[in-house]
């Protein structure tokens, strides 16, 4: 078969265009890698490059919340370019690297921690057999190489040799490795339900997407992404309308962009995470899977349903940041340890159990079992929580009470000498 | 050939890494140098198609063990720029115990070799597995912690064991009356 340039566009269009350079050219190993290299680099500029418009999108939207208008001066009247203005700004800035600093962990922690972000993408699948490498531990493969992001939050804290910087490292680190918790206790659920930790197989399973048969384990994953990301209400690490910043106080110029870069990219990738796991991710009604005349248009069609997907949770992420307060670093660990890891491992037991129980049966049985099964747990936690919301108050007010009653008896003392 | 050239690097990275371990002084670079060791062994994991054992390394020695070593050296050491000498008094006893896991684990490895059956040596061609087994490897792994005519015992001890340090933790950490 030799190179036709129509085909060539052809396959290009219906996203197949790997399996058209495999016919042309041969399935030989030196073909692979090239191959292999142009798939790395285009996921991974994508991942970079959208970071622009993310950002542009976040100040607009959180503008219109705010009642502002947004950026509207640099691009135009929407201010498309105003995100390419800052990054430019962000690239010429002095390189800095603080006195005293430890010039390894000070310069690897931007580094590393963007790597972490940009490899969670390789098991993310855009569309029907577009995927960088479909592996049978996918999703565990995400949670192992999104811990390593919490050694680069402490390698910058502890080479920034600044106590600020150290303290926000310390915090952060608190944070993400309690929340790490609930999220792979929450992931277990589709993968259980999918019998499969493949990202891939996931979606297969997902004939009746995971967020009707499995809605708490997605808002329990929903809300631990947005802790692992450090994205409000969460956001103590930041905090910029508190604190000056978490650990990367001590950075400058593109390296502090760095980490901004980093937290986006992990961002829309919880986002794209959140529509492969419960979404069902490409998958709409067959969409994917269509074929019109002699071109495979299914995947083209894919990978936009996977994109509305991915950012309509992205665009949810925004709007919690908007509207909500930021919670205390006691409120956020106590959710955490005595109402989301409790919530979460009662849940996986009830749904492995239904699983077990209806595992014969047609599958919108299975899904009533486990959505009763689901509100049930939801509802029990919530009364549980009202109770002990309850008890608290009524203990609060009792203290306050003895206080004031302490408070008045000695003048009732003197008023009865006289 | 590939692999191979893929395989060597890895393993000289880990090895480096390992050397720069022991012997560099700044106690906060040799954390920083045994996690990239460990990064260097996933990788050998996943040149032996173990990417369920890769990924548990990552997950548990870099995301979990080098943090909290990390937080041991920054809590009990004074900080930045104490430089500490890799030898202590125990170093002849350190090198003999090394010396001896060395020799044990490579007579172990020549009783095997060659690891093919018809003695052509894996250094020229690894032994074929089959994708099947490949791809149900993590459920195969599951089933066997769970089976009674396989590791069922070491899990359930394992589990206990580590109930017990966490209890013991907690324990340890608990406020005592007098502070109250």
């Amino acid at each position: 078969m030799s190179f036709n340039l129509v085909e060539f566009l052809k396959s290009l269009v219906s996203l197949t265009v790997f399996d058209y350079v495999r016919q042309v050219w041969g399935d030989t190993p030196g073909v692979e890698i090239v191959l292999d290299i142009i798939g790395v680099l285009v996921v991974s500029t994508f991942c970079l490059l959208i970071v622009i418009f993310l950002i542009w999108l976040e100040r607009k939207v959180i503008a219109r919340i705010q009642d502002r208008i947004g950026p509207n001066r640099v691009g135009g009247r929407y201010g498309l370019l105003q995100t390419v203005a800052d990054v430019l700004k962000l690239l010429t800035k002095e390189d800095i690297t603080p006195a005293g600093a430890d010039k390894v962990a000070y310069n690897l922690a931007p580094l590393t921690i963007v790597m972490a972000a940009l490899l969670m993408w390789a098991v993310m699948p855009f569309a029907p057999g577009v995927i960088g490498v479909d592996l049978n531990v996918g999703v565990f493969y995400v949670m192992a190489v999104s811990s390593v992001s919490v050694v680069s939050l402490l390698l910058a804290g502890w080479g920034s040799n600044n106590k600020y910087a150290l303290l926000g490292a310390f915090r952060s680190v608190a944070q993400l490795v309690s929340y790490e918790v609930p999220m792979i206790l929450s992931l277990l659920i589709p993968i259980l339900l999918a019998r499969s930790m493949s990202t891939e197989q996931i979606i297969a399973a997902q004939d009746v997407p995971f967020i009707i048969m499995a809605p708490l384990s997605a808002l329990i994953f929903f809300i631990s992404a947005l802790a692992e990301t450090g994205r409000t209400p969460f956001d103590l690490l930041e905090a910029e309308s508190e604190i000056v910043a978490g650990f990367h106080v001590e950075y400058g110029g593109m390296k502090f962009g760095m980490f901004f870069l980093a937290e986006f990219v992990s961002t829309l990738f919880m986002s794209g995470l959140f529509a492969t796991l419960y979404l069902g991710g490409y998958r709409f009604f067959g969409l994917e899977n269509l074929v019109i005349g002699d071109m495979e248009i299914g995947r083209l069609l894919g990978l936009i349903v996977f994109f509305v997907k991915m950012f309509t949770i992205y665009f949810i992420f925004i709007w919690i940041r908007g509207t909500l307060p930021r919670v205390r670093v006691d409120q956020l660990l106590n959710f955490n340890w005595k109402f989301l890891v409790p919530v979460t491992l009662v849940l996986i037991l009830v749904v492995a159990i239904l699983d077990k129980l209806a595992g014969g049966a047609g599958i919108w049985t299975r899904t009533v079992v486990q959505l009763v099964g689901n509100g049930v747990v939801g509802l029990v936690a919530l009364e549980l929580m009202r109770r002990a919301a309850r008890r608290y108050r009524r203990e609060q007010e009792a203290m306050v009470m003895t206080r004031r009653e302490l408070a008045s008896a000695p003048a009732e003392v003197t008023v009865s000498s006289h | 050939m590939v692999e191979q050239i893929v395989f060597i690097l890895v393993s000289l990275f880990t090895l480096i890494t390992a050397v720069v371990v022991v012997t560099n002084r700044n106690l906060f670079h040799a954390a920083l140098a045994l996690m990239a060791s460990f990064l260097g062994v996933a990788g050998l994991y996943v040149l032996l198609d173990a990417g369920f054992l890769a990924a548990a390394q990552l997950l548990v020695y870099i995301g979990a063990i080098s943090i909290l070593i990390i937080f041991a050296i920054m809590l009990t050491r004074r900080l930045m720029h104490a430089l500490e000498s890799p030898f202590n008094s125990q170093w002849g006893l350190g090198a003999f115990t090394a010396v001896v896991a060395f020799a044990v684990m490579a007579g172990v490895i020549a009783q095997f070799w060659p690891v093919t059956p018809d003695s052509v040596t894996p250094l020229a061609s690894r032994p074929e597995v089959s994708a099947s087994i490949l791809r149900g490897s993590v459920a195969e792994l599951g089933r066997a912690l769970v089976s009674s005519d396989a590791y069922v015992i070491p899990f359930e001890i394992a589990s206990v064991l580590l109930l017990a340090a966490l209890i013991g933790a907690i324990v340890v950490a608990w406020p005592k009356a007098e502070d109250e």
